[in-house]
C-alpha cells in the first residue's frame, strides 16, 4: 500500500507534488485546525488593531485585534468543508441527471438537456446571486445555491462521456441481453465515467471555493458569527491601506487552496493522457 | 467587389448564422422564464414590501392591483417580458426610480472598464497562448503553464488587494478608488481605472492564454502543418499564417466566454474599488432585494453572454477556411 503510494507520488510532475501537499495541508486543517488555534478566534486578544506579524500572533491582529491565525485555522473549515459538500453534490446530482438522460426516451433527454443549457447561459456568479437573494444564506441555503449553480456544468460534461460510452459495443451486448434501463445505467456506463468527472469534480470544487468566498466577500455569503476565509477578507477591508496582514493572510490562504487543487489535476489529467498517448 | 467566393461564403454561411441567432433568441427566451420564475419564489410581494407590515389588507390590494401584482404569474411574466423587449423593465423600489434610469446611469461605466480590459487582456492572452504553443513542452511552455494554472484559480481580491498594496500604497502611483468626476481628462480616466483593469485582466488573460495555446496545438498536429515545416517554411510563420486561421474558432469562442466574464465577473472588482458598474449594482439589488432591478440585471448580463457567443459562432463560421473555399 506505502509503496503504491510512493509510486503513484513519485510519477507526478514537480508542480503536481506541490499541488498535492497543498491539498493534502488544506485537507488537513480543515479538519483539525480548530484545535491547532492559539486562541479563541472571537476573543479580543491583541493589544493593537491591524498588527504586523509578531511572536504572539504569528499571522498579526484583526480589525478588532483579534488573532488572524486562529481564525483563518477556523475558517478554513467553512472554506473547504461548504466547498467541498457542495461540489459533491453537484457532481452526484450531475451525474445522475446524465445516466438518466443516457437511458431515458429521447424527448426526456431533450427536455432535460435543453433545461440544463439554459441554466448554462445563465452566468454562474449572476444565477447565485439571483438565488441568495431569493433563499438567503444560511449554511445549508449556500450549499444549495452554490450546488445548483455549478450542477449543469457538471451534467453537461457526464452527459457527453454517457452518451458516448451508450454507443459502446458492450453495452449494445448488455441490451441485447435484455437487461434494464437501470442495470445498463449503473453496472455498465458508470464504472468507466467515474476517472474523467473526478478530475471536473476538482475543477468544480474549485469554482465553489471561489464562488462562495467571493459572496462572503460581498457580505451575502457565509454570515456572522460564523466566518470563512471570505468573511475574513471582507471584515479586515479597511487594513488595506495599511497593508495589514489580516486582510492578505486569508486571501493567500484561498490561493493556494484553490491553485494546490489546480496544480495536482492537472498533473493527474496530464499523466491520463500521456499515458493514453502510448498506449 | 463580392466576387463568385464571397457570394458562395455568404450563401452557406447565412443560414448557418440565422440558426444560430433562432437558438440564441429561444436560450433568451427561456433564461428569462427561469430568472422570472425563480424570483417569484421570495415570499411576499413588492406592495407589501412597500407599505410595510404595518398596512391594511385594503391598502395593500389596492397597490397590488395599481402594479398588477393581483394578476396570475403567467401573465405577469408576459407583462415583464414586453416591458423588458420595450425598455420598461419596471419600477425599483429601493432607488425609487424606474429600473431602466438606473441601469442607464451605471451601463456606460461597465461597458467602458470591459471594453478596456478586453483592449488590454486580448492581444496578452494571444500572445502567451502563441508562445507556449510554438515552445511547446519546453521550458518557456511548462512556466507558462504553471503560470496561467495557478492565475486561473486566484480569487480576485487577492490580485486586487495586492495591486492596491503595491501601486497605491508602496508606489503611490495609482488612485485607491475607481472614482470618476464628470469632468475628468481621459488620462485621469485611465489612471483610476488602470487597477481595476490591471485585476481583470489577471483573472481572464490565463483562461483565454490556455485556450489558446489548446487550440493551436490541436491544430499543430495536423498533416498540413507538417508539410508546410518540410517546404522549409519558418515555424513561426506557419503558426501565424496556416495554424492560426484554422484555429481561430475555438479561440474566439474562449474570448466570448472570458469577456463575458468582464461584465459580470466584475462584482468583485467593482466592490473593491468602489467602482459604480452593472455589477455593484446587482449586488445592491441582492442586499435590499429590489426584485425588479435584480432581474432587469441579470437579464442583462444573460443577453450579453449569449450576445458574445452568437458573435463568436458567427465570426468561428466566417472564419473557417473550409467554408469560405466551398
Amino acid at each position: 500500500m506505502t509503496n503504491a503510494i510512493r509510486s503513484w507520488v513519485k510519477a507526478l510532475s514537480g508542480s503536481g507534488r506541490l499541488g498535492l501537499v497543498l491539498v493534502v495541508f488544506w485537507l488537513l486543517i480543515a479538519s483539525i485546525g480548530p484545535f491547532l488555534a492559539p486562541y479563541d478566534p472571537g476573543a479580543f486578544v491583541a493589544h493593537d488593531v491591524f498588527a504586523g506579524f509578531t511572536g504572539a500572533h504569528p499571522l498579526g491582529s484583526d480589525y478588532l485585534g483579534r488573532d488572524v491565525l486562529s481564525r483563518l485555522l477556523s475558517g478554513a473549515r467553512y472554506s473547504v468543508g461548504l466547498a467541498l459538500a457542495a461540489a459533491l453534490l453537484a457532481s452526484l446530482a450531475g451525474i445522475t441527471l446524465a445516466l438518466l438522460t443516457a437511458v431515458s426516451p429521447r424527448w426526456l433527454d431533450e427536455g432535460i438537456s435543453r433545461f440544463m443549457d439554459t441554466l448554462i447561459s445563465i452566468p454562474s456568479k449572476i444565477f447565485s446571486l439571483v438565488l441568495v437573494a431569493v433563499v438567503g444564506s444560511s449554511l445549508p441555503l449556500l450549499l444549495l445555491v452554490a450546488s445548483i449553480t455549478y450542477m449543469p456544468g457538471s451534467f453537461r460534461i457526464a452527459r457527453s462521456l454517457a452518451v458516448n460510452l451508450a454507443q459502446m459495443d458492450y453495452v449494445q451486448v448488455a441490451r441485447c441481453r435484455g437487461e434494464g434501463a437501470a442495470y445498463i445505467a449503473i453496472r455498465e456506463i458508470l464504472p468507466n465515467m467515474i476517472h474523467p468527472m473526478l478530475a471536473d469534480f476538482g475543477l468544480r470544487f474549485v469554482f465553489i471555493v471561489l464562488l462562495l468566498s467571493g459572496l462572503s466577500f460581498l457580505g451575502l455569503g457565509v454570515q456572522p458569527p460564523d466566518a470563512d476565509l471570505g468573511s475574513l477578507v471582507r471584515e479586515n477591508i479597511s487594513g488595506l491601506g495599511e497593508a495589514a496582514p489580516a486582510i492578505l493572510m486569508p486571501a493567500i490562504a484561498i490561493a493556494t487552496l484553490t491553485v494546490g487543487v489546480n496544480l495536482l489535476i492537472d498533473a493527474l489529467t496530464g499523466r491520463g493522457r500521456r499515458m493514453a498517448g502510448k498506449e | 467587389m463580392a466576387g463568385p467566393a464571397t457570394r458562395g461564403l455568404l450563401a452557406t454561411a447565412l443560414p448557418l448564422i440565422g440558426k444560430r441567432v433562432a437558438s440564441g433568441l429561444l436560450t433568451l427566451l427561456l433564461v428569462s422564464m427561469v430568472v422570472f420564475f425563480i424570483a417569484q419564489l421570495l415570499p411576499g410581494d413588492m406592495a407589501q414590501e412597500l407599505l410595510g407590515q404595518a398596512a391594511t389588507a385594503d391598502a395593500v390590494a389596492a397597490l397590488r392591483e395599481k402594479f398588477g401584482l393581483d394578476r396570475p404569474a403567467p401573465e405577469r411574466y408576459l407583462r415583464w417580458l414586453v416591458g423588458m423587449v420595450t425598455g420598461d423593465p419596471g419600477y425599483s423600489l429601493v432607488a425609487n426610480m424606474a429600473v431602466s434610469d438606473v441601469i442607464a446611469a451605471r451601463l456606460p461605466n461597465s461597458l467602458l472598464l470591459a471594453a478596456l480590459s478586453a483592449l488590454v487582456s486580448v492581444p496578452v492572452a494571444l500572445t502567451i497562448g502563441i508562445l507556449s504553443a510554438m515552445h511547446r513542452d519546453a521550458r518557456l511552455d511548462r512556466g507558462l503553464n504553471v503560470a496561467t494554472l495557478s492565475m486561473v484559480a486566484l480569487p480576485e481580491f487577492l490580485v486586487a488587494t495586492l495591486a492596491v498594496l503595491v501601486f497605491s500604497v508602496q508606489l503611490r502611483w495609482l488612485p485607491s478608488i475607481a472614482l470618476i468626476p464628470a469632468d475628468a481628462s481621459p488620462w485621469l480616466v485611465l489612471r483610476s481605472l488602470a487597477m481595476p483593469i490591471l485585476t481583470l485582466s489577471v483573472i481572464v488573460i490565463a483562461q483565454m492564454a490556455r485556450m489558446t495555446r489548446a487550440a493551436i496545438i490541436q491544430q499543430l498536429s495536423q498533416p498540413y502543418v507538417e508539410m508546410a515545416l518540410l517546404k522549409g517554411i519558418k515555424p513561426a510563420r506557419v503558426v501565424l499564417t496556416h495554424v492560426l486561421p484554422n484555429a481561430i474558432g475555438p479561440i474566439v469562442n474562449a474570448m466570448a466566454l472570458s469577456l463575458s466574464y468582464l461584465l459580470g465577473g466584475a462584482i468583485i472588482v467593482e466592490t473593491i474599488f468602489n467602482y459604480p458598474g452593472l455589477a455593484s449594482l446587482m449586488v445592491n439589488a441582492v442586499t435590499s432585494r429590489d426584485m425588479p432591478l435584480l432581474q432587469a440585471c441579470a437579464m442583462i448580463f444573460c443577453t450579453a453572454y449569449l450576445l458574445l457567443v452568437l458573435i463568436a459562432d458567427t465570426v468561428a463560421i466566417l472564419a473557417n477556411p473550409r467554408l469560405r473555399n466551398r
